[in-house]
């Protein structure tokens, strides 16, 4: 059968994009999956009218994780935060292709988690964000 | 060694119903059995019969069936006493499982015997579950972990372990017969009467030697064993702790509750004797019985045969798996002192990764840090993936891992 590491997954985990640190990020967060160890931090700088100026993702972890980190940050690039939050679920899965098991969709959602939590804690909305992201 | 029968591996492949379904149109290929085994249709036919025919609860009930069920529930422990040849069935206690078993010696035993400044000795190799208990009760006594280093293969550090057995006060020394990670089977027996010459009791976790090879509690002089059910051909929820009679008897109650009573008075109760005062409650009656069935079924095989049979497989795996490039193996180089575990990691694949790629192919192995952070810090990798060999596994199987470990590694270009 085909692999879900097509040669786009295997080309961003092997080369990836927006990796490193911003100097000053107005939204950056940080977390793990425990089941897995992967670990994602993001970053976004922010221009005056709240759209993505820059964004950074670190990490490590298996190729899913990074592959899907560094998508996303070209994904969220030049958006407004209204924009950036109506990032889905299904985006991310459609950015990977391919059926993913329950478990190894944690590893490709954790990015978009990440990057959700820093969101809604720079909005000062995370508390009422807790439903949306333990879904992810 | 020589089996004492033919070990016709295609005819128990037709005892395990599951190796004949397919996976994204592949034949799967189990090789997770350090996880779970799977069951042959002897022990589902058991657990079917019980329930379809004699349910019921056991020991008080003064009819027909719960009296069958009595008598299969304690036949179940005789087999099981004969087959780790325990002195007296009476030092076999059911419990849910191997860390049960293991949190009960901490409770029962280690709770009253382990004070302020004793130690515990465990291993580097340890499964949390030989752990964590022991972090609980040293914080809860002010004991201190003293822990047996590993060698670069996986091999316990000798001079370690006698270093901490001349330490005053060390009470406990907790070890696993064989490793769920690097396969190492340890020299228990020999470190058994090491201990005991200092006055240390000893627990082995038999999670993994158990369902893989003859042990025999007597021989081995070990004072505490526990091991799973599930991981030998059993139900899931059903384990065995054994102690010597003369432990159990002095040991309190890990439960309290029904079915562990003699006599309930408002402030004071008093206990039936062991293995009783430790089953509270209404026990596994199905997962006993159905662990009884599943110990007949290895009895008929041959311990011995499984043990050769398995060594053949990894000596076989080991050979294959180190032809391909950039494979690395952990632990012990020779199949003769290693059990049917092989944990790995392929150049710069990240083993879930590895897992992914190998289900692809139907091939079923466990990947992540093994519920043994400690050991994977010790080896320097965040995890590694692990193939596990049973009764029912052949070089055939080895070689479509093989391949496709190929195979993951010409996806990722290695």
């Amino acid at each position: 059968m085909s692999s879900i590491y097509s040669e786009i997954i295997l080309d961003y985990y092997r080369y990836p994009r927006n990796k490193g640190q911003l100097s000053s990020p107005q939204v950056k967060a940080k977390d793990s999956n425990p089941l897995c160890g992967d670990v994602i931090e993001i970053q976004l700088e922010l221009d005056s009218d709240n759209h993505v100026k820059d964004v950074r993702f670190n990490g490590q972890g298996c190729a899913i994780s990074q592959a899907s980190a560094s998508m996303l940050t070209e994904l969220v690039k030049g958006k407004s935060l209204d924009e950036v939050r109506k990032i889905s679920k299904e985006d991310i899965l459609s950015l990977i292709g391919g059926q993913l098991s329950a478990v190894r969709m944690k590893c490709a959602l954790l990015s978009l988690k990440v990057l959700k939590t820093g969101l809604y804690t720079y909005l000062g909305s995370l508390d009422g964000s807790k439903g949306e992201l333990s879904s992810l | 060694m020589q089996k004492t029968m033919p070990y016709n591996v295609e005819k128990i492949r037709e005892d395990f119903p599951i190796l004949k379904r397919a996976i994204n149109g592949k034949p799967l290929v189990y090789l997770d059995n350090a996880a779970t085994a799977q069951k042959p249709r002897q022990v589902i036919e058991t657990l079917d019969r019980y329930y379809s025919e004699y349910n019921a609860n056991i020991h008080r009930g003064i009819y027909k069936i719960s009296e069958e069920a009595t008598a299969a529930h304690e036949e179940a422990r005789a087999k099981i006493a004969r087959f780790i040849n325990a002195r007296h069935s009476e030092e076999i206690v059911f419990v849910r499982g191997t860390t049960e078993g293991i949190n009960l010696v901490a409770h029962s035993w280690g709770r009253p015997n382990i004070g302020l400044g004793d130690g515990i000795i465990l291993t580097e190799m340890e499964h949390h579950s030989n752990i964590v208990p022991w972090q609980l009760l040293a914080r809860e006594k002010g004991a201190s972990l003293k822990y047996v280093g590993i060698s670069d293969d996986g091999i316990l550090l000798k001079d370690d372990f006698h270093q901490h057995l001349e330490n005053d006060g060390v009470k406990l020394f907790c070890v696993a017969h064989s490793s769920n990670v690097l396969g190492t089977i340890n020299p228990v027996r020999e470190m058994i009467r090491e201990a005991h010459k200092h006055g240390c009791r000893v627990l082995v976790d038999a999670a993994q030697s158990v369902p893989h090879m003859p042990v025999d509690v007597q021989d081995l002089d070990c004072d505490f064993l526990a091991f799973s059910g599930h991981k030998m051909c059993g139900p899931t929820g059903i384990g065995v702790f054994y102690a010597k009679r003369e432990l159990l008897e002095e040991m309190s109650p890990y439960h309290g509750g029904g079915e562990m009573i003699r006599e309930v008075h408002l402030y004071e109760s008093s206990w039936k004797p062991p293995p009783y005062k430790f089953e509270a409650g209404t026990v596994n009656i199905a997962g006993a019985i159905g662990l009884g069935a599943a110990v007949d079924y290895l009895s008929n095989l041959g311990m011995r045969n499984i043990r050769l049979h398995e060594r053949e497989v990894t000596e076989y795996a080991l050979d294959k798996l180190s032809k391909i490039k950039g494979l690395s193996i952990y632990g012990p180089k020779e199949a003769q002192t290693r059990g049917g575990i092989i944990s790995f990691n392929l150049g710069d694949i990240h083993a879930h990764d590895m897992a992914t790629l190998l289900d692809e192919d139907g091939i079923a192995v466990r990947a992540g840090h093994h519920c043994a952070q400690p050991l994977m810090e010790r080896l320097g990798v965040p995890g590694t993936a692990r193939a596990s060999f049973y009764v029912y596994n052949t070089e055939e199987e080895v070689d479509l891992l093989a391949s496709s470990l190929e195979r993951a590694g010409r996806i990722f270009k290695l």
